[in-house]
C-alpha cells in the first residue's frame, strides 16, 4: 500500500504547475469533480487499484503529483465506463491517460513481452500485445 | 451489388479469420461487396488519448486516405470504411474525428504527410458493418435466413468499444438494442444480461490474465444465469479474453460450465444457411459445434 507524502486538503499553489499539465494533456477541467464517486462506483477494476479512480482525480485537482505512483493509472484499461457515468462531464480516461504519459514521457516501461512465455507469446492476438504496449510502455 | 470499402486489421488475418470469412458471406448474401483496402496498415489498436498526441493519429489517418483514394478509383460506391472489429471501428473514427474538428492538429497531420500523392480530405466515414445491417433494415436481414435460430438462446456482448466514450459508439450507450434487433432477425431468443456492457478486461490480459479471467468469468456467469447457450461479439479480443480464460476459470470456480462464444458474423451465416466460413470457429471458443449440430443449424 502507498503512503502519501502529503495528504492535505488545502491547495498549494507550487502544485499548480503539476495540476495545469494534467488539464493541458487530459483536455478536462478537474474543478468540474465534486467527488460523487460515480466513476469508482462503475469502475470493473477497483479490486486492482491502490487509489479509487474518484481519489486519483481527487489528488490531482490538488495537484499532488504522488498520484503517479499510484497502481491506478496502470490498472485502467481505458474501458470509459467512468467517462459515460460521470455527471460532471469529465472523461475521468482522459485523465488517466495524461497521467500514465507523464511517466511514460521519462522513457519508462511498465511492462515488457520479455516476461512471457513462448506459449504466451504463440497465444495472445496481436490486437492484445499491440494495444498493452501502446498503453503501458513509453 | 453495393461496392464498400473494408478495413480489416491485423488479428482479422490470424486468430479472427472467421470472422472476416463469414463477414464476407453476410455481406454478400445481402448484396454488399466489401472491397479490402489496398495497402492498410494496422490502426494502432488503441486511441491515444492525450491532447497533444499527433504521431499516433498519423496510422489511422493513412488508412482512411487509402479509402479517400478508392473512392476516386471508382472502386468504390460511397465514402463509407466499413470496420468489423470494435478497436479498429473506435480508433479509425476517433482519429477521423480529431482530424475534423481539432484544427490545431489537423494541420500538424497534413504537414507531417507530406509524401502521400493526395491529402486527406476527412470525409470518410467510418462505419462498423452492425450499422450497415441496421441501415439496410432488419426486414433485408430477416428475408435472407434460411434456418431461423429457433429456441437459440444467444446473449449478445458489447464489451467496451463499440459504445464508448459518448458520441463514439454506434448506439445508445445504456441500453444499446441493434445486436438484440440482430438476434431477433434471425429468429433466436435474446438473453439480456446486465454484464453485457462490462469489460472484459481488454489489454490487461497480457500481464495480468488472473484479474481478466475473473472479470471475464463474472461475464460469462451473468449471462449463464440469465439463460444463455451462446454469446456474440464485435470484438476479437474480447473474443480471447471470453473464449481462451474459460480453461482457468475452470480451474478456479469448480462447477463452471463452458459456453461457446462466437462472432455476430459467424451467427448471421449460419441462420443464413451458409455455414460458418471458410476459417470456422476460432481457437479461442469451447467448440460450439455440438450445440450448433444439435439445433440442425450447420448440415448443409
Amino acid at each position: 500500500m502507498l503512503t502519501f507524502k502529503s495528504q492535505q486538503l488545502g491547495f498549494n499553489p507550487d502544485q499548480r504547475s503539476f495540476k495545469e499539465r494534467v488539464e493541458e494533456l487530459s483536455g478536462e477541467n478537474l474543478d468540474l469533480c465534486f467527488q460523487c464517486g460515480a466513476c469508482s462506483g462503475g469502475c470493473p477494476m477497483t479490486q486492482e487499484m491502490d487509489l479509487l479512480p474518484s481519489k486519483v482525480i481527487r489528488m490531482a485537482q490538488l495537484g499532488l503529483e504522488e498520484v503517479l505512483e499510484s497502481t491506478t493509472i496502470w490498472t485502467c484499461m481505458t474501458c470509459f465506463s467512468c467517462e459515460v457515468r460521470c455527471p460532471r462531464g469529465i472523461d475521468v480516461a482522459n485523465v488517466m491517460e495524461a497521467l500514465r504519459q507523464l511517466v511514460l514521457r521519462r522513457k519508462y516501461n511498465r511492462v515488457s513481452l520479455d516476461e512471457l512465455s513462448p506459449e504466451e507469446l504463440r497465444t495472445l492476438p496481436q490486437i492484445a500485445l499491440i494495444s498493452n504496449q501502446r498503453k503501458l510502455t513509453a | 451489388m453495393i461496392r464498400l470499402a473494408y478495413y480489416p486489421g491485423c488479428t482479422l488475418k490470424d486468430q479472427a479469420k472467421g470472422f472476416e470469412d463469414s463477414a464476407h458471406l453476410v455481406a454478400g448474401a445481402l448484396g454488399l461487396e466489401l472491397v479490402e483496402l489496398q495497402r492498410w496498415t494496422c490502426c494502432g489498436t488503441v486511441h491515444s488519448l492525450a491532447t497533444d498526441d499527433v504521431m499516433h493519429q498519423l496510422a489511422p489517418i493513412r488508412n482512411l486516405l487509402r479509402a479517400q483514394e478508392m473512392k476516386g478509383e471508382g472502386l468504390v460506391d460511397d465514402d463509407r470504411l466499413v470496420t468489423l472489429c470494435a478497436m479498429c471501428y473506435n480508433t479509425l473514427k476517433r482519429a477521423n474525428s480529431v482530424f475534423q474538428e481539432d484544427e490545431e492538429r489537423r494541420e500538424k497531420i497534413v504537414e507531417i504527410m507530406t509524401k502521400e500523392e493526395h491529402q486527406y480530405q476527412g470525409r470518410v466515414k467510418v462505419v462498423h458493418l452492425l450499422e450497415v445491417l441496421r441501415g439496410l433494415g432488419w426486414q433485408r436481414v430477416r428475408e435472407a435466413v434460411k434456418k431461423p435460430l429457433e429456441g437459440l438462446r444467444v446473449a449478445p456482448y458489447y464489451g467496451c468499444l463499440l459504445l464508448r466514450p459518448r458520441g463514439v459508439g454506434l448506439d445508445d450507450t445504456d441500453n444499446p438494442t441493434i445486436m438484440e434487433n440482430m438476434v431477433q432477425a434471425l429468429g433466436g431468443e435474446v438473453v439480456d444480461f446486465p454484464y453485457k456492457q462490462k469489460c472484459c478486461g481488454s489489454y490487461q490480459t497480457v500481464h495480468m490474465p488472473e484479474t481478466v479471467s475473473e472479470l471475464a468469468h463474472r461475464i460469462l456467469s451473468q449471462a449463464q444465469e440469465m439463460g444463455a447457450e451462446l454469446l456474440v461479439t464485435a470484438c476479437p479480443l474480447c473474443e480471447y479474453n471470453l473464449g481462451r480464460m474459460q480453461d482457468r476459470i475452470a480451474r478456479r470456480h469448480p462447477g463452471f460450465q463452458p459456453i461457446p462464444v462466437i462472432y455476430f458474423t459467424q451467427l448471421m451465416a449460419l441462420a443464413f444457411g451458409l455455414g460458418p466460413g471458410e476459417a470456422g470457429f476460432s481457437p479461442n471458443t469451447p467448440d460450439p459445434t455440438p450445440l450448433l449440430e444439435e439445433r440442425g443449424l450447420l448440415e448443409g
